[in-house]
């Protein structure tokens, strides 16, 4: 049972509760396998999934978790323009409730968007992704993937290497990680750390060698091409040479390392494409791991009601 | 018309009086200060022990939002809001819309608050035209109107070369420049302090150099043109430094002021009790432990001059959205006075006599105001003070047009009995 | 403090499985086409030994699967309070299509988990026909099920409550009636 009533952030979650998420994913996956993908646990339960910003992965998965589910499933994208036109997030979201969703999951470019919602509006929130500041199911999913091949977190050598200071995923990357015990080492270019990387409880480095070196898990993280306005690095090409994973790279980690990536990549900026596609990379299994973990999570969620006034 | 305030203890640093003295107002002005003085005639008002008799408090920072934003504040409330809070005067910064860079805005503002007939108004002028940075305001025509000081305030004065010239000007009329000290470029997009809980919540982040460096540049420019030069709103401790150098190097003309919620709250706020919480948004942000307790350290040696509130009022439905969009701001009239005796004065960390100097004795030196001082024959801008008294601030009751406070609920030690201006009591807590 | 009392010791049980073991092959002439579905938790165990048993007597592998119904349930999110029931794995590594489906769980009792594994396992495929097993039938039934094969019958109220404990879960093998505790009786 989770005691949070959202899901908020990986801040809000405990080692047994995080153990308790991959468990129940792990019931979920052969689901996918049977000839009718289908339990009808939340048939009848309406999730509206609400996206401020573009996500195509991250909105499939869910949408797909939820029809596994045989919940009632709403997508919608909103546009930055219908925001701008006035609409606070506020007053969209209580438009919405007045049909009564029993979830939402959304998406945000504001960090702490879904705890203005959690505080002030009646459904349960999950966090699909909120500015620079979480992505828990990504956490999570990432955690299952790992298990899947490890056995375990704690003790493991885990390298999260790329843009940190923007990067929502780092973050609940680095939370659950750390609950579960292991040692997380995080590298970027000075420019792209956040202030005090330290006291989040990793190792922090500014070489991809030093970072990579014996690692169990190594995880890529986006860099986008926006970085170079800002002056945080002066061309991708740049940053490839000093800290992209090429094979050469790969070859300092453990011989059973594994490699990560949320998603989208970039091909020759943060990863090489013969990595990305070579015998280490579990990318794809990420993918496939993020539609039982997002069941898990609609599960375990699902059965509170929704507040009333 | 006589009142003698009866019983009570008068602290006034301007004259150097400190002790048991009857005050009788006579005719809008202090007509005698002595002991035991007789009634004769006038209304008595009979002081509580412990109560405070000082020179009527002044909070030269303050946004009333009259013309052009007055779903958040008007001129009207702000001043009820300024005499609850026990300010018998303030000065109102020039970022309304339009902004104060002509005399007919000044006109306005004063009308609007001799309307009021509350606490008095003095009008702060843009430094340039719409506060855009690029053509100086008439300064001299401003002054006339009744403008007392000069900022750009919500934006620095990002030209050196605009600075220096403002200060040379200002300075030939004898009239301070006022810099909202920020380094544009460093400052970005940033929405709270660049520090671990910003880094943690994810939302960007605004350095203390952004502040520091600006600081630095004025002092230099200060120094370099001999202008009136003020630093308002400081956070950082590297801001502080420069202040504290500047003064021991013997500048005379660099003063600075401290908010409340900067010696008091800290980044952790964005914490906690709320995450995320658009209360705590405020420009500059909350800053770290290291910066609270160094502008704790100035106020209390001297390098601090005067606290201002920053008074900057928004509409609950502006700040009820997400951290990034919310305005920057908080209000601060009525929550200064009991956060002032509640965190300085009863710790033990400044007495009372220094409590006096940072909101009415120095404000009226820094900006030439009348006022800040109980001498005989002066105008009876008074304010009662009962540092004893037990306060709990309630959002939903302060008299400013909005609400938007981090000290909702809060239970301090220190309050206002009563506030007095031009001899007439304008403002009188029943409750004490 | 509960009374329980033993209602089959685990000589008991181990012959009521035999039994059962034995009418199964009977009445299915044999064990082609069979396959053992064990609902968690307990029926898993249960439905390992059967199969254990079965391949005693015929010399034949039946195939043995475990099923959990957590997410078939018709009480889940009724309760405005209370936690999500732990959902468990289901492993079921052959195909369920065209074989006579061997349900198997400890207790039967309302019916409605039996509903639920039905439904279950009609999701899996179509099975040529569905029997049921159970180590005891304790009554009341809210639904018009009926289990094909009983280790033991047995008439209960609803205050009272059957434990089956297995060696494989519990450390022992028996099943206990519990009665709840008396008014008034002083607590142990």
């Amino acid at each position: 049972m989770l005691k949070a009533r959202h899901l908020l952030g990986i801040a809000d979650l405990d080692a047994g509760e995080i153990g308790q998420i991959l468990e129940t994913a792990g019931a979920m996956v052969e689901i996918a396998k049977r000839p009718i993908k289908k339990v009808p646990t939340l048939r009848g339960r309406t999730v509206v999934n609400l996206f401020f910003e573009p996500s195509t992965r991250t909105r499939m998965s869910f949408e797909v978790a939820e029809k596994r589910l045989s919940a009632d499933t709403l997508s919608i994208a909103v546009a930055q323009s219908s925001v701008t036109k006035g609409e606070t997030l506020l007053d969209t979201v209580r438009n919405l409730e007045a049909m009564a969703p029993d979830m939402i999951v959304m998406r945000h470019a504001a960090s702490g968007a879904p705890h203005l919602l959690a505080r002030l509006c009646r459904s349960v929130i999950i966090n699909a992704g909120d500015g620079m500041h979480e992505h828990p199911t990504q956490a999570l999913l990432d955690a299952y993937t790992i298990r899947e091949h490890k056995g375990r977190l704690d003790g493991l050598k885990v390298a999260i290497v790329g843009d940190l200071l923007h990067s929502r995923v780092l973050r609940s990357n680095v939370q659950l990680l750390n609950k579960m015990g292991a040692n997380v080492w995080a590298c970027a270019p000075k420019t792209l750390m956040p202030t005090d990387l330290p006291r989040f409880g990793v190792r922090a480095t500014t070489s991809i060698d030093e970072a990579v070196k014996d690692a169990d898990v190594v995880m890529m993280l986006r860099i986008q091409h926006e970085r170079m306005h800002g002056h945080f690095i002066p061309s991708t090409r740049e940053y490839f040479t000093l800290f992209g994973l090429t094979p050469t790279r790969v070859a300092l980690a453990k011989p059973d390392v594994i490699i990560m990536h949320p998603g989208p990549m970039n091909r020759g900026v943060e990863i090489d494409s013969d990595v990305a596609d070579g015998p280490y990379s579990v990318i794809l299994e990420q993918v496939a791991n993020g539609v039982a973990v997002r069941m898990a999570v609609l599960y375990l969620l699902a059965g509170q009601e929704a507040v009333t006034d | 018309m006589k009142t003698l305030l009866k019983g009570g203890r008068i602290v006034d640093p301007a004259t150097g009086r400190d002790g048991a003295f009857d005050v009788l107002i006579e005719g809008g002005r202090i007509g005698k200060i002595g002991k035991s003085l007789p009634v004769d005639g006038a209304d008595v008002f009979e002081m509580k022990p412990g109560w405070i008799v000082a020179p009527g408090l002044i909070d030269i920072h303050v946004h009333l939002r009259e013309p052009g934003q007055e779903h958040k504040e008007t001129i009207a409330t702000g001043s009820a809001s300024a005499v609850a809070g026990g300010f018998t005067a303030v000065a109102c910064m020039p970022n309304t819309d339009p902004v104060n860079d002509h005399p007919g805005v000044t006109e306005l503002i004063l009308r609007r608050a001799a309307d009021a007939g509350l606490a008095r108004v003095y009008p702060i002028g843009a430094v340039s035209i719409g506060s855009k940075g690029d053509q100086m305001a008439e300064l001299g025509a401003q002054k006339a109107a009744g403008c007392v000081a000069f900022t750009d305030d919500g934006r620095p004065v990002a030209s050196a070369l605009l600075m220096r010239r403002a200060l040379e000007y200002a300075g030939m009329l004898g009239v301070p420049i006022i810099d909202h000290c920020e380094d544009p470029s460093l400052k970005g997009d940033g929405v709270a302090h660049e520090g671990f809980y910003a880094a943690r919540l994810g939302l960007r982040g605004i350095p203390g150099v952004a502040e520091s460096i600006m600081v630095e540049r004025d002092i230099a420019l200060a120094e370099l043109t001999g202008g009136p030069y003020h630093v308002c709103h400081m956070s950082a401790r590297q801001s502080l430094r420069a202040v504290r150098e500047a003064k021991a190097r013997g500048l005379t003309n660099v003063t600075c002021e401290v908010a409340p919620h900067h010696f008091v709250l800290t980044d952790e706020s964005l914490e906690t009790p709320i995450r995320y919480d658009t209360n705590v948004k405020m420009n500059p942000p909350l800053r770290e432990d290291a910066d609270r307790d160094a502008m704790l350290e100035g106020i209390a040696d001297g390098s601090v001059d005067v606290i201002a509130t920053d008074h900057a009022p928004h509409h609950s439905d502006e700040k009820l959205v997400e951290f990034d969009r919310a305005p920057f701001g908080i209000v601060g009239l009525e929550t200064c006075v009991p956060l002032v005796f509640d965190r300085l004065v009863h710790p033990g960390r400044i007495g009372v006599k220094r409590a006096i100097e940072l909101l009415s004795t120095n404000p009226a030196k820094v900006f030439r105001l009348p006022g800040g001082s109980l001498a005989d024959g002066a105008a009876a801008d008074i304010t009662i003070l009962a540092p004893d008294a037990s306060v709990t601030i309630r959002a939903k009751d302060l008299r400013s047009k909005s609400k938007n406070t981090p000290f909702d609920g809060w239970e301090l030690k220190g309050g206002v009995v009563a506030t007095i201006v031009g001899g007439r009591m304008v403002y009188r807590n029943e409750g004490l | 403090m509960p009374q329980s009392v033993v209602l089959m010791d685990a000589d008991r049980m181990a012959r009521a499985l035999t039994r059962i073991a034995h009418e199964i092959v009977e009445r299915n002439r044999g064990t082609s086409e069979l396959a053992l579905v064990g609902i968690r938790t307990r029926g898993v165990p249960i439905a390992r030994r059967l199969a254990g048993m079965l391949k005693g007597i015929t010399q034949e592998e039946v195939p043995t699967g475990a099923l959990d119904i957590t997410l078939y349930r018709d009480d889940l999110m009724r309760h405005a309070v209370g936690p999500q029931p732990v959902v468990r794995r289901t492993e079921i590594p052959f195909s369920i299509d065209n074989r006579r489906i061997l349900l198997v769980d400890d207790v039967l009792y309302t019916g409605r988990t039996i509903r639920s594994a039905l439904d279950a396992l009609i999701d899996f495929g179509r099975p040529r026909s569905i029997q049921l097993i159970v180590m005891v039938d304790r009554g009341h039934r809210e639904l018009p099920i009926k289990a094909d094969y009983v280790g033991k019958n047995l008439p209960t109220s609803r205050r009272q409550s059957v434990q089956v404990r297995l060696q494989e879960i519990d450390g022992e093998d028996e099943v206990l009636l519990e009665d709840p505790p008396a008014e008034g009786a002083p607590e142990c």
